[in-house]
């Protein structure tokens, strides 16, 4: 039996562990930062020798050698290159001699716009669908829904982004522009019909996953004891709906779209591609195929970094939204609760039977 | 009321008015009064077409407090949920006639029937941990259950019926109080609360479905007073749905016996306990164990019939000694016996049943060397759960430990049984010190002391049949293998009084009480010296919860040692020699079985018992 907890005024325990989970994220970019300057820099193979390719004559190979500075102890590398990183300056581009991070805040910036077009469209539409199916469940409505949404997601997504330029942007029905080539001078809102056809596509095709996910667990909730006895009391459907149901269904929900954002950060490539998007995606890829070290390292950060973010704020919103959490005295009571990172070094606390 | 007076006389004296009214007519309420709830030939069932339940009629007086009592499968919850024209996914209501006050409730169609639901009959359910949101604060929640039937209450009038509420059923109603989530509550505030969210809205008629089971004793009986005091004051008509002849007794006028189905027993509660009639409950009766006095439990024999399966005739006749060839012909009906009894059974006991013999007094054993021994224990979880507790079991006894939950009595169970982690402590078995981990302990040592779990639903490996369930130990204990592995697991389902045939089937395929067999059983193989029972029979019906008792109590008698880890006094009286009382993680009385419970000296024993609900004494 919990005994009653006293409210009192000091800080809810959900601090510390947000403090604490703030300080794995940081720990994990710093790993992975360490991964990335081994990957490109540390291995045994010549990132000059790599960057001026097999034919290149020794001496230029030397030449950069020295001007990248590689031919300090390794221990130095990592340091000035951590230091420069930590100063915000993540280099020069080889390529195209323009600061890697002006680079990186444009193409990455784009990216930014894309997911929270995906966002502010997938979640209200999965939400409704989601419920709306819950609510009907088994009916008709609620099979054909369920394989449409199967369809949808069995279906190819660049099929789903060709079909959508097909329908939007043939010369009959010009809504849309079919390519979204951004004029670099103009902001990125003043040419916002670029953003849309690439955001439809992306949000079909993660649509399926997050709606299926809240109409699961929106029917967990509706089955669940305190909502039939919300009914037996005679509570109106409409609010059993929105304030018993759904706000126990939201954590799953929250987890989906974290995991949808995270594919996404990496690069739409989808969208990318088909609507030649300038997104992080392409840019690390042709930063690969170029041989741009600098490039190469600035981009895997700032994405890892980005995955990190969304997993601590999805994290958060899930200790915020449920109350047992939020209202937890000591910060093990919620580790033990969330399945999210463990101290490796220590023995996790016996579960109490 | 005599019979009442000396279990619980502080419960007496608090009742503002005489707790026992003169006894009411069965049929009909008082006279003089509309009856608070008509039933008439009431059918649930499935889309199949089968029925779960059927011919249910009866009515109810305003105040008037009905228990209906059934095992699992008897269809009371089906009942209790279709008294609020509900009926769970797959089942319908097909037929029949509720009225509830001047309401004709069957009839009632979407808001009309919503006002209802609450309005004029309210609803408690059996776990209060899960029917109350978790992410619905306590003040609102009620606020909202008040708004949602009477809007046009003015904010002053809702808040002072708010807190007449929770003045009535015993909560504080400061503001941090309502401001607290249900998982800041204990388990009896949860189950007040959910009695506030019932009694604001003041209704005619209250179905409580099992409010107690997830209870501890002495919150039980808090909760039964309470509940009782409510209705008596407000008139509020109570069904009181519960499988537990014993928790009714001193809670309601009259009893409804369930039995697949159908209503197979009505009496007012002097009657049922006094001259019970039919076999049912007769078999009821014998197979509770009574805190009072040890009596030799009878299990009734076979299955309640699935709905859908009954058998012609009468549905009980399969499991009945008293059958004849007429019972298999027609379905008898409740013919009334007396005024106070109906009964539906073509040869219902007439007489009042011969008072079994209390078995002898146990032979006290003489002072050996212990079994196993511990001492110093202490557990810390978040928290410290166990402190400095020192036990010892003698070997060929069964040792009871006792306690509310919460009290640490399953992690002592673990700590012996090597299952729990953060322990220190000195253990010792036959004389030998042995590791308070099962994986430090050396494989000869390992296999003689072993654990049934609480609950057989969840202790079973779904993937697995029973004969891959128990092959594990006999390969991983004594490298067994084919015929010798068969031979083996054939006599250990045989020692539990399984069929053969059960080695093949899967767990999904057995019974609750078929299961916790096949986990007694897992543990034999093990050819264990001594078995670790964690409340293996509080998942169970009270007729299976007699018949695993009589087999654990027979194991012993072929020499097992039993530490029978339970919250039930009735269950200690039933099987154990020795008694251990934990209370709060320390230990605060021992002793043999009938000296603890006939002559308790610490407080917190005595309050248990006076707490636990008893037979004997209507008997």
């Amino acid at each position: 039996m919990p005994e009653p907890c006293a409210r009192t005024s000091r800080l809810p325990a959900w601090l510390p562990w947000f403090i604490g989970r703030l300080g794995y994220g940081l720990l994990t970019a710093w790993v992975i930062s360490l991964v990335v300057f081994i990957a490109t820099q540390a291995l045994p193979s010549d990132p000059a020798r790599v960057i001026l390719g097999p034919e290149a004559p020794l001496e230029s190979v030397l030449t950069l050698r020295e001007q990248l500075g590689l031919n300090r102890p390794i221990l130095v590398q990592y340091f000035s290159w951590l230091g420069q990183v930590l100063r915000g300056d993540l280099g020069v581009s080889l390529d195209s001699n323009q600061p890697v991070a002006a680079i990186i805040f444009s193409r990455f910036g784009n990216t930014l716009a894309l997911l929270a077009g995906v966002l502010v469209l997938v979640v209200p539409l999965a939400l409704s669908i989601g419920v709306s199916l819950a609510l009907r469940r088994d009916s008709r409505l609620d099979r054909f829904g369920l394989s449409a949404l199967i369809f949808l997601k069995a279906t190819p997504g660049f099929l789903l982004a060709i079909g959508l330029v097909l329908l939007f942007s043939m010369p009959q029905v010009n809504l849309l522009p079919a390519v979204s080539i951004l004029d670099p001078d103009k902001a990125l809102w003043q040419q916002l019909e670029y953003l849309l056809l690439p955001i439809f596509a992306l949000s079909l095709s993660s649509l399926p996953y997050l709606v299926r996910m809240v109409r699961a667990s929106m029917i967990e909730a509706l089955d669940s004891d305190y909502v039939s006895a919300a009914r037996l009391r005679g509570i109106a459907e409409w609010r059993i709906v929105w304030r018993h149901t759904l706000p126990n269904a939201l954590v799953p929900a929250i987890q989906g779209v974290a995991l949808t954002l995270r594919t996404l950060i990496g690069g739409a490539l989808l969208a990318e591609v088909i609507f030649s998007y300038p997104g992080i995606g392409t840019q690390l890829n042709s930063a690969i195929q170029m041989r741009d070290l600098p490039l190469v390292q600035g981009v895997v950060l700032v994405i890892t970094l980005g995955v990190v973010l969304i997993n601590l704020v999805a994290d958060l919103l899930t200790v915020l939204l449920t109350p047992k959490l939020r209202t937890a005295r000591r910060a093990t009571l919620i580790q033990r609760n969330r399945r999210g990172i463990q101290s490796w070094w220590r023995r996790p606390a016996a579960k109490a039977p | 009321m005599n019979s009442y007076a000396p279990l619980a006389p502080s419960l007496a004296s608090q009742l503002p008015q005489d707790p026992w009214p003169a006894a009411e007519p069965v049929g009909a309420g008082l006279a003089s009064e509309r009856p608070a709830l008509q039933v008439q030939n009431l059918r649930v069932e499935l889309n199949t077409g089968a029925d779960i339940i059927d011919h249910i009629n009866f009515t109810l007086a305003p105040g008037e407090i009905l228990g209906l009592v059934g095992e699992s499968g008897s269809g009371k919850t089906t009942l209790a949920t279709a008294l609020l024209a509900h009926a769970r996914r797959g089942a319908r209501i097909a037929a029949g006639r509720i009225q509830v006050a001047d309401a004709s409730l069957l009839e009632l169609r979407g808001e009309a029937l919503r006002q209802a639901r609450g309005g004029l009959i309210g609803y408690v359910a059996q776990d209060p941990a899960q029917a109350l949101n978790p992410a619905l604060r306590i003040g609102p929640l009620l606020l909202e259950t008040l708004h949602a039937h009477e809007p046009q209450l003015q904010k002053n009038a809702q808040q002072q019926r708010l807190q007449q509420t929770l003045i009535d059923v015993g909560l504080p109603g400061d503001a941090e109080f309502l401001r607290r989530f249900p998982h800041q509550l204990s388990g009896g505030q949860q189950q007040r609360v959910m009695l506030a969210l019932a009694f604001v809205l003041r209704p005619r008629l209250i179905v409580l479905d099992e409010p107690t089971t997830a209870l501890d004793v002495s919150t039980q009986a808090h909760i039964l007073q309470t509940l009782r005091r409510l209705c008596k004051e407000q008139g509020v008509a109570a069904v009181y749905v519960s499988h537990d002849l014993a928790v009714i007794k001193d809670l309601v006028d009259r009893v409804m016996v369930m039995y697949a189905g159908r209503i197979v027993e009505v009496a007012s509660r002097q009657r049922l306990f006094a001259r019970p009639s039919h076999p049912y409950t007769l078999g009821l009766l014998a197979a509770i164990p009574d805190v009072a006095r040890q009596h030799p439990l009878q299990a009734i024999p076979g299955h309640a019939p699935a709905p859908g399966q009954r058998p012609n005739g009468c549905a009980f006749a399969p499991r009945c000694p008293r059958r004849t060839a007429a019972c298999e012909q027609a379905e008898p009906g409740l013919q009334t016996l007396e005024p106070h009894q109906q009964v539906a059974c073509l040869h219902p006991q007439l007489e009042a049943p011969a008072p079994t013999a209390a078995l002898q007094v146990r032979a006290t054993r003489v002072d050996q060397a212990p079994l196993m021994a511990i001492s110093n224990l202490n557990l810390t979880y978040d928290r410290q759960v166990l402190f400095d507790l020192a036990l010892e079991v003698q070997a060929g006894e069964c040792l009871a430990v006792v306690g509310e939950s919460g009290s640490g009595k399953t992690s002592l169970a673990r700590t012996l049984a090597g299952l729990g982690d953060n322990a220190s402590g000195e253990l010792s078995f036959e004389g030998q010190p042995l590791s308070l981990l099962a994986r430090q302990r050396p494989g000869t040592t390992r296999h003689r002391i072993q654990y049934i779990f609480q609950n057989p639903y969840r202790a079973l490996n779904p993937r697995q049949t029973v004969a891959q369930c128990l092959q594990a130990p006999l390969e991983h204990f004594f490298k067994l293998k084919g015929q010798a592995c068969r031979a083996r697991i054939e006599a250990a389902l045989q020692r539990v009084a399984l069929p053969v045939s059960v080695a093949a089937k899967y767990p999904h395929h057995l019974s609750g009480g078929e299961r916790q067999r096949v986990a007694i059983a897992r543990a034999l193989v093990c050819e264990p010296s001594v078995l670790i029972c964690d409340e293996v029979t509080s998942a169970l019906d009270v007729s299976v919860q007699a018949a695993i008792l009589a087999l654990l109590k027979q194991l012993q008698g072929e020499g097992m040692t039993l530490v029978f880890v339970t919250h039930d006094l009735g269950v200690v009286r039933a099987i154990a020699d020795r008694l251990v009382v934990i209370q709060q993680g320390r230990i605060v009385e021992q002793g043999p079985v009938d000296e603890v419970l006939d002559r308790p000296v610490d407080g917190y024993t005595q309050s248990l018992l006076a707490h636990t609900p008893r037979l004997a004494a209507a008997l």
